[in-house]
């Protein structure tokens, strides 16, 4: 398919900035400024003052002094990045692939998006217009390539070439509209090559020898020869649905319609190509140029609408309509294959493959956020605190298995408890012991079992625990850090409750 | 003759059971739990299942006792191999030990959360989610609504629900039963070293359509085995809440 860009360029986006935030400045003589050395150096100008003559890169001394009424601004960069930036957001209703470009520039994909307004024309229109209702001044052109379109709205005001006429078109342009670099374009004059013409049918080894290899390459682009990679706001999704709507949409009810609209789309299309999502996000792009989005994930690849409707149905609160919603999109940001076993069970799996425990975990995973929820797995540790392993996958296994006859308590504290004790020496069980104030005597007990630090994770001392029952039945792991010694007596720890 | 009139008594006593409202599950026929006699202070005479069990502690020593005990019970529940989720704040339960009860520790989901209120909803969600065999919560603060909902939530899906409260303070709740678990000390034949069994001291303070009363079990490697209490095993009762 015939490639289509379209190129907006924003020649005033600093001052229209200005403008919208202040009304009475419209159609007045300003610039905006930046501290530079102790001067004021102009950065932008207003459509009025460049008009007389003023430029950005001039000292507004000078321009004061030739123009009384001008009126002087701060510039604050970071505000006309943003704007640009919401603006590219503003644009994705016209195509999915919208890229900053530069400072003061977007750069569309419309490749196949025209028809839907009716042609190129139309559709420039319409984007111009919008663009105007906002106060923005634009110049925008679109061409096959995006070098063309590029040289077209910065240097002309032509708006259309036809597919395949671009190179004509170009001709007659300087050569800094091919995005040359200024010391080429400089050197390019010197030469009195003043237009493109004169010497962009040139051999190419010449161009490449001379010039460099930018020279060449920015030539190739601008024609056509080679694909020139552009990076969108949105990286393109290969699952997403969209859905345009006719009036801004601000209920619940048509939000839910939307919603289920777009997941029995997305879910037919997985559905045929045996995959299922993993992760989506619901994006609804409002008419005050704000989005709003959320995002839900799933424990596995599913494509059952129904479940994945409930999901979302949870975040809901969080979708602000604010004054309406005119297009919405539904973005399968992360797919698996769905296997053939997985069908097999679907509905009706005991166990861990069953689908209700899994729409359960789903559920619990959107409202509290990852990490609350997994099964624990034995690990290759002997360190009671190393010996299991959280997994939060629901089907994975380990070859190892649980290690039995090792009496392990059934709370077990994440970190040992001091206690006192009184024991006999050397290695016997303590008589008593006291934590946290109570005294608790020991009736029964059980051990040593000498658990050795792993050396090749930390060192330090070994540890003697002992299960130890007390007067009223309450049975304790205690262990000893080290050997017993008689100048510095061995801690005492509470490890854990048994039963 | 005399047989007639027991078995007439019999399906009497069946008639009035769920005339008050218990539900008989007919297909979920449950091995037995092996509570021994305590089966007598249940209605219908077998462990309520598909229900809400409230379990009442102190301290950190009795919540460990208790959730040993649930462990227990739903060892028995778990046999055909399904799964049970378990929802507590962070670092309850070491899950080796839970090999000991004859659980399989991979078969348990936990939930760790550390705000009650979300304990509370993930169980209600949880407990309505059919093909689990048991949901375990840590909640201690249990209010006579909650549980009510806890219970409705049961209702359609069969599942047993065990409530763990640490608490002191104890109102009116909609659960089937009100159990109070602690350890009991362990015996061992004379002159023997180590400990013994583990062994709790179970008190059952409410049941609906049954008898409330007292127990001693312990852990006979993989079953419940009663025990009549002695006056030795017990060195410190007190008084029941």
């Amino acid at each position: 398919m015939q490639k289509r860009y379209v190129t907006i360029w924003f020649p005033y986006l600093k001052t229209d900035w200005v403008v919208l935030r202040n009304k009475t400045l419209a159609e007045k003589n300003f610039v905006l400024t930046v501290n530079d050395h102790g001067r004021k150096l102009i950065t932008a100008v207003s459509p009025a003052a460049h008009r007389q003559g003023i430029y950005p890169g001039m000292v507004a001394a000078d321009a004061c002094a030739l123009f009384r009424d001008l009126l002087i601004r701060e510039d604050a960069p970071a505000e006309a990045a943003k704007l640009l930036s919401r603006l590219a957001e503003w644009c994705i209703r016209f195509t999915p692939s919208v890229t900053i470009d530069g400072q003061d520039g977007l750069l569309l994909d419309a490749t196949g998006c025209t028809h839907l307004w009716g042609g190129e024309e139309n559709y420039i229109d319409t984007l111009q217009q919008r663009l105007a209702g906002f106060g923005l001044h634009t110049r925008i052109s679109m061409a096959d390539t995006i070098g063309a379109a590029w040289a077209l709205s910065r240097f002309t005001t032509t708006r259309s070439v036809l597919p395949g006429q671009q190179v004509e078109t170009l001709l007659p342009l300087p050569p800094a509209a091919l995005r040359l670099d200024t010391v080429v374009v400089e050197r390019l004059e010197k030469l009195g090559l003043r237009s493109i013409g004169h010497f962009i049918h040139m051999p190419r080894s010449v161009l490449l020898r001379r010039f460099g290899k930018d020279c060449v390459q920015k030539i190739r682009f601008a024609l056509g020869e080679e694909e020139e990679i552009h990076e969108p706001i949105h990286p393109l999704q290969l699952y997403q649905e969209r859905l345009p709507c006719l009036e801004p949409i601000f209920t619940p009810a048509g939000i839910d319609i939307a919603l289920r609209k777009l997941l029995g789309m997305l879910c037919d299309r997985l559905r045929s190509e045996g995959r299922g999502l993993r992760t989506a996000v619901f994006t609804g792009y409002r008419i005050d140029g704000k989005t709003v989005s959320i995002t839900i994930g799933a424990g596995r690849a599913l494509h059952n609408e129904i479940h994945l409707h409930k999901l979302f149905l949870l975040k809901f609160g969080a979708f602000e309509p604010g004054p309406g919603i005119e297009l919405f999109t539904l973005d399968a940001t992360k797919t698996d294959e769905i296997t053939i076993s997985q069908l097999q069970l679907w509905g009706a799996g005991a166990g861990l493959h069953n689908t209700a425990l899994s729409e359960l975990l789903d559920r619990m995973n959107n409202r509290f956020g990852e990490g609350h929820i997994h099964r624990y797995l034995p690990d290759e540790h002997h360190w009671p605190e190393r010996s299991v392993k959280k997994s939060s996958s629901l089907l994975e296994k380990t070859a190892t298995g649980w290690r039995p006859g090792r009496p392990r308590p059934l709370h077990l504290l994440p970190v040992p408890e001091r206690i006192e004790v009184a024991a006999p020496i050397p290695d016997y069980p303590p008589m008593h012991f006291r934590h946290k104030g109570v005294l608790h005597k020991t009736m029964k007990a059980d051990g040593p079992e000498r658990i050795e630090q792993e050396w090749w994770l930390q060192t330090g001392l070994h540890r003697d625990y002992y299960c130890v029952e007390d007067e009223t039945g309450n049975r304790f792991w205690l262990f000893r850090l080290g050997h017993y010694d008689e100048e510095q007596p061995p801690g005492w720890f509470l490890h854990g409750y048994f039963v | 003759m005399q047989v007639a009139q027991t078995d007439i008594i019999a399906r009497l006593r069946k008639d009035i059971l769920i005339r008050e409202g218990l539900k008989i599950n007919a297909a979920a026929a449950l091995p037995d739990i092996g509570l021994g006699s305590m089966n007598q202070a249940f209605p219908d005479k077998t462990f309520p299942t598909g229900c809400i069990h409230e379990c009442i502690c102190d301290d950190r020593s009795g919540k460990t006792a208790t959730a040993g005990f649930i462990a227990g019970i739903v060892s028995v529940l778990m046999k055909e191999g399904s799964v049970s989720v378990w929802i507590g704040p962070a670092n309850t339960i070491f899950p080796p030990a839970l090999a000991a009860f004859g659980i399989d520790p991979c078969k348990i989901v936990f939930v760790e959360l550390h705000r009650e209120k979300d304990r509370l909803w993930a169980m209600e969600e949880a407990l309505a989610c059919e093909g689990l065999s048991a949901v375990v919560g840590e909640i201690a603060q249990l209010d006579f609504t909650a549980s009510r909902r806890l219970q409705l939530a049961v209702e359609k899906s069969h599942v047993t629900g065990f409530v763990i409260r640490q608490t002191e303070r104890l109102q009116t709740t909609a659960c089937v039963a009100r159990w109070k678990i602690r350890s009991a000390g362990s015996s061992l034949p004379e002159g023997m070293p180590g400990l013994g069994f583990p062994r709790w001291q179970v008190d059952l303070l409410r049941i609906r359509n049954g008898r409330p009363g007292s127990w001693q079990f312990e852990w006979n490697r993989q079953h419940f085995m009663e025990q009549k209490p002695s006056s030795s095993a017990i060195y410190a009762r007190k008084k029941i809440v």
